[in-house]
């Protein structure tokens, strides 16, 4: 009797990269809906907008590169990329800047270099980094987060303004865009103290309290909590790896700490900077990307810890208001030279 | 490093980096006990089934031979005897399909049975192996053929040496999933394997022997314990090892016993332990007790692909199908024939292989539904491969390297050191057989190595060739030049003879020249009496005038 004939080993755990990404989209959802739930349509029509545009150059590339189609989209990757990018997009950006950072992801960070396991630099950051160079004024165009007062209103706008904004780019009659977006917390923080107000003053201003909550900003302190329970369980899945993270968040707490503890009124405290902004969606879901990030046991602590001392650098002195993407960047670069200088000492090694 | 120190029975534990907890599924191959196969009319006994030198023929075709008789000798000091498994004739010796992971085939001796299980003569020396020296010990296993029957299948007499060994270390851990050979050799046969292990213990001068098992088999454990309480002289320690894939490995094993790594490139002895199979322990009782070479194993005919599986002891040589056949043949949705466990043996392209020394098992799977893809992902970086890899190593990074055929690389990241568990590929997300790309990168290295090796040898052969012709001609030229050298002296000497010859003798016509015209001289002044100043002057000038003019000539 004929056999026929496969390599060892003959039993497989039955774990697929479209598992993987799936737990990850899963992981997304709560702090999704809350993006959603205190930035309004704008978050939700960048999804829909990425997300289209992400799969669709993904398509036309696998196409050109005559590559299978349907079984490289079913892998779930670039509707990963497609979501972490629109859920770090602001809430008002223009539809076409959308598309041009998810081109950018899809196209140039993720196909050009090769694919899927192949690029260098994390395709959804690429492709911020790229409308955040070229478009830095839309690229501040958040809404008031939901309850918070702003001029007439309260809020965000509804749905057929921010659909017209954002699909046609016109406003109601005596609206202008300042009318309807406003400042996030970091970056009315940073204005706000290169007009010599310091942190103190600024959150106490009446205009500016109801911006602020108890921990860090409305609305964002929410979903950033939420990202993180999400997180939690991504880890505990094993989908993430628990030592990026880690790194990261001691880290910028540690730094962010220590400059509070300097001087309380020029620096934000380390729980602001920890449920601020981008923090914990780039802690377990765009910092952990593996294609990416160091691969070596310790290089992670290396590349997280990197992490939350650029986005502390950049958040504090550089002249944009978030650092993740940048910082993510940095580190991406730095990634391969951590990986050869920490590889583990193997089983025997004299020098261990 | 530093040796080990006897250890205790509340020796704490430590774990191996790594490993996995896999589904046993040993279950399905003890319900029964171990079972004979029946004779077959035909043995296929392959003259490589052991780690080392191929062993060299003693008998040719048409010969009889008896049961157990040497077929074949060890080929070199790494290397293993084989033996008859039944008395018959040897009909040939020819190349035939041997189960190795290569599928090649190999020399084998085909004996046909005469059913007549005839014996050759045998000596067993039983109780009087503790007033046996090492050596006559290490010799009559050696004999024997006996190799480790763990699946390494390393010359066994080779390891046995008495540099220093404390702790004797009988392996029983059998940590891959399916396999129970061992198990149920444990269970039915504990008295057998404890006096092999105190055979061993003698002849390697140890000072105990620890018996590590696997915590998910106890009744192995109760049995191999109720031998060590009778004993009762404390040399023996059962050690229940927790179930981790792949602690069965030797390192592995020592790693988790000892707490101590084997240095890299180095062997167990440098940590004053030695390593043995359950099994082998066995087969060296059967040796020393009943002076039975190894002619017939413990195999486990198991998996959902097979009728009633069970172990069952055949004779090194027995045609695999009929093994299958003896535990009721494949059934239905039968997929793959492995040999060997699901996570590091090989499948097998045909059944009509013969049963060797390293066959543990014969796993034959049942066809699933969710086939595995046919092409793989792209490796992902995840680090998965790296979290379970008991050797730290990074196999993202060895993938990397290899599909890009970096072979500096691979040997830094120490793709050498690599026991080719499985652990990787059984993780990996991607589905990528990793293992596979790692052993094909290793025998492209070594492949290369060997060339660069032989092109080495070739070129300081040829610069050898080149040295002796330089030399031959510096040596000609040397002669030559020497040989002008003299030639010219010659010339030289006989010039400046002939020139001195002729200087000499104008030497002498001056000084005679001079001597005359002294005489001359004295003779005209005598003569004249008072001459004057100037015509003297006008004398020595005339003088000095002829001189000149003589050498010049």
């Amino acid at each position: 009797m004929l056999f026929k004939r496969t390599p060892a080993p003959h039993i497989k755990q039955s774990i697929n990269v479209q598992d993987m990404m799936l737990k990850v989209l899963y992981a997304l959802i709560p702090g999704a809906l809350a993006s959603i739930y205190f930035f309004g349509w704008g978050v939700l029509f960048n999804l829909l907008i990425a997300i289209s545009v992400c799969l669709l150059s993904e398509a036309v590339i696998l196409k050109v590169r005559q590559r299978d189609v349907t079984d490289s989209l079913m892998d779930g990757s670039a509707l990963v990329t497609a979501c972490l990018l629109a859920l770090a997009l602001p809430s008002l950006a223009p539809w076409w800047l959308t598309v041009i950072a998810s081109i950018s992801a899809i196209a140039v960070a993720k196909h050009l270099y090769g694919g899927l396991g192949f690029n260098p630099f994390n395709p959804a950051m690429v492709g911020y980094i790229v409308v955040m160079i070229s478009f830095p004024l839309e690229m501040t165009l958040w809404t008031a987060p939901m309850g918070v007062p702003h001029g007439s209103t309260t809020g965000w706008p509804d749905f057929i303004t921010t659909f017209n904004w954002v699909f046609l780019g016109a406003l109601p009659y005596a609206e202008t865009i300042d009318s309807i977006s406003m400042a996030t917390p970091i970056d009315l923080l940073k204005t706000q103290l290169s007009q010599f107000h310091d942190v103190t003053e600024t959150r106490n201003n009446p205009d500016f309290s109801p911006l602020f909550s108890s921990i860090s900003g409305t609305g964002w302190q929410w979903i950033n909590i939420l990202y993180l329970a999400g997180g939690v369980w991504l880890v505990k899945k094993g989908v993430a790896d628990w030592r990026i993270p880690t790194a990261f968040l001691i880290s910028l707490v540690l730094i962010s700490n220590l400059f509070a503890v300097i001087d309380y009124s020029a620096n934000s405290s380390a729980l602001f900077h920890a449920f601020s902004g981008g923090t914990m969606l780039c802690a377990f879901f765009i910092a952990t990307d593996p294609v990416s990030a160091s691969t070596t046991p310790r290089g992670r602590w290396i590349y997280g810890a990197g992490i939350g001392a650029l986005v502390y650098i950049i958040r504090s002195w550089g002249g944009y208001p978030d650092g993740i993407a940048f910082a993510v960047v940095l580190m991406n670069i730095a990634a391969p030279l951590i990986d050869y200088y920490t590889q583990p000492k193997v089983y025997g090694d004299p020098n261990r | 490093m530093s040796q080990i120190e006897i250890l205790s029975t509340d020796n704490k534990l430590t774990t191996i980096d790594g490993g996995l907890r896999l589904v046993g599924h040993k279950h399905i191959s003890t319900v029964s006990k171990i079972t004979t196969v029946a004779p077959c009319k035909t043995y296929i006994v392959p003259l490589q089934q052991h780690i080392g030198a191929i062993s060299q023929p003693l008998v040719k075709t048409g010969d009889r031979v008896l049961k157990g008789q040497m077929l074949a000798m060890p080929g070199d000091l790494v290397s293993a005897a084989v033996h008859s498994p039944v008395s018959g004739t040897v009909s040939e010796i020819r190349q035939h399909d041997i189960p190795h992971i290569s599928g090649l085939s190999d020399l084998c001796v085909v004996i046909d049975n005469d059913f007549k299980d005839e014996w050759i003569e045998r000596n067993p020396i039983a109780e009087d192996y503790n007033n046996t020296t090492s050596s006559e010990l290490r010799k009559i296993v050696r004999d024997a053929g006996i190799v480790g029957l763990g699946g390494a299948t390393f010359p066994s007499s080779v390891k046995q040496t008495e540099m220093n060994i404390k702790t004797l270390i009988l392996n029983g851990v059998e940590c891959e999933p399916y396999i129970t050979c061992d198990d149920a050799l444990m269970r039915e046969h504990a008295r057998e394997i404890i006096s092999g292990a105190d055979i061993i213990g003698h002849i390697i001068k140890a000072r105990q022997c620890i018996i590590a098992i696997e915590d998910n088999k106890p009744e192995a454990i109760q049995a191999l314990q109720s031998v060590v309480d009778e004993d009762g002289t404390g040399y023996f320690i059962i050690q229940v090892v927790p179930t981790i894939y792949p602690s069965g490995g030797e390192k592995q094993l020592i790693q988790i016993l000892t707490g101590e790594e084997v240095p890299k490139g180095r062997f167990p002895a440098e940590l004053g332990v030695l390593c043995h199979n359950v099994a082998t322990a066995y087969a060296i009782h059967r040796a020393v007790f009943l002076g039975e070479p190894l002619i017939s194993r413990i195999v486990t005919i198991t998996g959902h692909g097979v009728s009633h599986p069970q172990n069952i002891e055949a004779l090194i040589g027995t045609p695999m199908k009929k093994c299958i056949e003896h535990c009721g043949g494949y059934t239905e949705d039968s997929d793959e024939l492995i040999m060997g466990g699901p996570m590091m043996g090989f499948s097998l392209q045909t059944d009509e292989l013969p049963v060797v020394k390293a066959t543990n098992c014969l796993l034959v799977t049942a066809r699933q539904e969710d086939t595995h893809r046919q092409r793989h992902l792209p490796c992902i970086r995840c680090g998965k491969c790296a979290d379970v890899c008991p050797v730290r190593l990074l196999p993202q990074q060895l993938y990397w390297y290899a599909s890009s055929q970096n072979n500096d690389r691979l040997v830094e990241h120490n793709l050498f050191d690599c026991i080719e568990c499985g652990c990787c590929a059984y993780v990996c997300p991607s589905d990528i057989p990793l293992v596979q790309y790692y052993r094909h990168a290793k025998t492209t290295i070594w492949q290369q190595e060997r060339e660069r090796k032989s092109s080495d040898i070739s070129r300081q052969r040829h610069e050898a060739h080149q040295r002796r012709l330089d030399k031959i001609k510096q040596e000609r030229e040397e002669k030559m030049r020497k040989k002008r050298e003299l030639l010219k002296k010659k010339s030289q000497e006989q010039a400046s003879k002939n020139q001195g010859d002729e200087k000499s003798s104008k030497q002498a016509i001056i000084a005679e020249a001079i001597a005359r015209a002294q005489a001359k001289k004295a003779q005209r002044n005598k003569d004249q009496g008072n001459a004057g100043k100037q015509s003297s002057d006008k004398d020595s000038t005339g003088q000095e005038d002829k001189s000149k003019e003589i050498s010049q000539n």
